[in-house]
């Protein structure tokens, strides 16, 4: 390095109109692709895939459905129906990709906006909602579905997913263990440890991280100065950054990392580099610092819409396809809207339940003292 | 204009702007705090105004941020930094319990630790879960620490220039639920000491001690009280910690009764302090035992049940008469 000359350089503290240090140089590394922004299908020297014209309209139907169920519960959210709702409207590649890689046995950890991996793991997307109408802490058993309940705390789970991944190598099992999260939760000292245990004790994990640009206001470089899936490196394991809106790219990305946790060799993280086009949730405003043309420029690289190009060139799919499967985005719809409407609110007295597995005896005094609170009510009113 | 009704927020917002202004030693930092102003808009056009070097948009990660103001603080710099959320400071707790609390006294006096980490709490906005929580026990059970929550808006913009001088770490609560709220600030006014409770209604026959959000609730019950002919004398407590208990006794000793009203649960929180000090102190004058009003042993219900969970005016009257009946 060079010694500047003083006067060559800026002031380095004035207390106003500051230029804020520049955007980090990077290139940006290529990117797993294995179909195009255009709908062309390319090839990769390290992961290709190879699916049935029917598991490829599988994949599209799964993202369409999960749009249309998104989209469905931002309205609800609008019409008052739901308290928030936190969209992944151009993530659908990055998550409907991912989860159909997973076997039944594995187990997903996954944040607050993983409604298109639920869908893949068979969770009811009725049953994703009550949180966010604000009648539930979770709504669903994740036993049944090796799919854990919502976190809402930044990065928390991956320490989870980490030891969940302990726990299987431990039980000697092939499964393995998905922990989703953002480019903002790269940042959380969790998320950072969760690597540290899973390196040092080989854990059958993949870190899935859907870097979708922004952490509500902040851009990536407010998190990292090197692209995420090389902080892998450091920790002692593989990181791969994939095209987050080619579904197939997403599908074989974490098949192979998955594969990679299943013989044993550890954990993976997978950077699915994609585009959250919509607001962080329905109470943010992106109009405060973000341009529209960046979404615009996005926009083109929808993950829907390239599938749909290939599907159609390659003759995958007729317009009854498309048709049938807009008849069932409405039922969908439908359905959901429906089941939002007619979702009871809870009895207060669910206040004081499962507060301990055990049972607790100030809980039960508590809940006593209530119940005779609101029972006088009553008898006022008589 | 030194008189301006302003809501809360803006309150805190402007008290801001006059640290900044008045001291380049004042750093604002936190999550969204820059270009967003902050995800309740507390910090809006403060980063437009004073640059990315003094209002700093932080990474993702709350031990980071705390931990970081440290070592500013340690460099002289007075840094604001905010907790997006209640439910979101755990990640910090570890640096602000074992390492800010504790600078001061393990240097013998010779550090000081002017932070100020605020944090937006309390329930009542109809949030999911981690956005509703009342924490300050926790903090309050810390030696090394001191906790405010101010109640209207001019106590938001004073409390905040006093904390912002305070050369021990301060703890500032924002009662999320009265951003919104409106009340008249003097920004030429004299403040009252950080730490002292204020009566904001007298009253003869019971006190009633809450802060941040409970104070309105409070408030509203002495008047619906007042309709059936009890009097009741309303304090703001502004800090828990410390706690002004001379104004708690000499508004008991008057009264005879206290109740104390707060969000965070009952069991082992500000009031169970509040209870026993003031039996010791006001043993002969009291006529019935403190009581508490406030959360359950049970975590913050989902928002469809808060109406339930949060003490409102019927609860806190449903003590006054218990308290009133012995
Ligand atoms: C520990 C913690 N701090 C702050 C928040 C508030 N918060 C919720 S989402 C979010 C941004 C998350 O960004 P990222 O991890 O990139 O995920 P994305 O929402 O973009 O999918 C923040 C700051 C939180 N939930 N938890």
């Amino acid at each position: 390095m060079t010694v500047e000359s003083t006067a060559a350089r800026k002031p380095r503290r004035s207390s106003t109109k500051r230029v804020s240090a520049k955007k980090p140089q990077r290139s940006e590394p290529e990117l797993v692709q294995l179909l195009t922004p255009e709908g062309e299908r390319v090839e990769h020297p390290d992961y290709s895939i190879d699916l049935t014209p029917d598991e490829l309209l599988g994949l599209y139907r799964d993202m369409v459905l999960t749009r249309r169920f998104d989209a469905e519960a931002t309205s609800l959210q609008r019409q008052g129906e739901l308290g928030l709702w936190a969209s992944l409207l151009g993530q659908e590649a990055a998550q409907i990709g991912s989860a159909r890689a997973l076997r039944d046995d594995d187990y997903v950890f996954p944040t607050y906006r993983e409604h298109g991996v639920a869908w893949c793991r068979g969770v009811d997307p009725t049953n994703l909602l009550g949180m966010f109408r604000g009648v539930n802490h979770g709504g669903w058993d994740p036993s049944t579905n090796n799919f854990h309940l919502y976190t809402i705390v930044i990065g928390s789970q991956t320490l989870h997913a980490t030891g969940y991944a302990m726990g299987v190598a431990k039980d000697g099992a092939d499964s393995a263990v998905v922990a989703y999260f953002g480019d903002g939760a790269s940042s959380q000292g969790d998320v950072a440890e969760s690597f540290t245990f899973s390196a040092v004790y080989n854990a059958p994990v993949v870190f899935f991280c859907q870097n979708n640009q922004w952490a509500i206001s902040e851009p990536t470089e407010r998190q990292t100065r090197v692209p995420l899936y090389q902080r892998a490196q450091g920790f002692g394991f593989p990181g791969v950054r994939v095209d987050g809106n080619d579904v197939l790219a997403c599908l074989a990305v974490t098949r192979d990392a998955l594969e990679r946790a299943r013989r044993g060799e550890g954990p993976t993280l997978v950077e699915a580099f994609t585009y959250r086009m919509g607001a962080h949730t329905t109470s943010d405003d992106p109009t405060k610092y973000r341009a529209d043309e960046e979404r615009e420029a996005w926009e083109a690289k929808d993950p829907i819409l390239r599938l749909r190009t290939y599907l159609e060139k390659e003759g995958f799919a007729d317009a009854a396809f498309f048709d049938g499967l807009e008849t069932e985005s409405e039922s969908l719809g439908r359905r959901v809207r429906e089941a939002v409407r007619a979702m009871p609110d809870p009895d207060q007295m669910a206040i004081f339940e499962n507060v301990y597995a055990d049972g607790h005896a100030l809980v039960d005094e508590e809940r006593a003292q209530f119940a005779a609170y609101q029972a006088s009510f009553a008898e006022e009113g008589k | 204009m030194p008189v301006q009704k302003l809501p809360l927020a803006k309150a805190i917002n402007e008290s801001l702007r006059t640290a900044l202004d008045t001291d380049p030693k004042v750093l604002i930092m936190g999550e969204d705090v820059g270009k967003l102003g902050g995800v309740f808009r507390v910090t809006d056009g403060l980063q437009k105004d004073f640059g990315e070097e003094r209002v700093i948009d932080t990474p993702l990660a709350e031990s980071g941020i705390v931990g970081t103001a440290i070592g500013l603080a340690l460099r002289g710099y007075r840094p604001v930094v905010e907790i997006q959320f209640d439910g979101f400071v755990f990640p910090a707790y570890d640096q602000i319990v074992t390492q800010l609390a504790k600078m001061h006294a393990r240097s013998l006096g010779k550090i000081k630790m002017p932070v100020v980490i605020r944090i937006p709490y309390g329930g009542g906005i109809g949030a999911v879960e981690h956005h509703s929580e009342s924490p300050e026990a926790l903090f309050a059970h810390v030696a090394g620490l001191k906790i405010v929550s101010p109640s209207n808006s001019s106590d938001a913009y004073w409390m905040m220039q006093q904390a912002i001088q305070s050369d021990d770490p301060v703890i500032f609560f924002e009662p999320k639920r009265r951003y919104w709220d409106k009340s008249e600030v003097d920004t030429e006014a004299i403040p009252g000491p950080l730490h002292t409770a204020r009566v904001v209604r007298e009253g003869s026959d019971i006190t009633l001690a809450a802060y941040g959000p409970m104070v309105k609730v409070c408030v509203e019950a002495a008047a619906a009280a007042a309709e059936e002919g009890k009097s009741l004398e309303v304090l703001d407590l502004r800090s828990m910690s410390p706690i002004d208990f001379d104004a708690i006794q000499t508004s008991v000793e008057k009264t005879r009764r206290l109740v104390v009203v707060h969000e965070a649960p009952v069991f082992y929180g500000s009031g169970a302090e509040i209870a026993a000090r003031i039996t010791e102190r006001c043993f002969y004058h009291l006529e019935a035992p403190v009581l508490r009003v406030g959360g359950f042993h049970a975590p913050y219900p989902p928002a469809r049940l808060e109406e339930e969970y949060l003490p409102g005016l019927d609860r806190v009257l449903d003590a006054v008469d218990r308290s009133l009946a012995y």
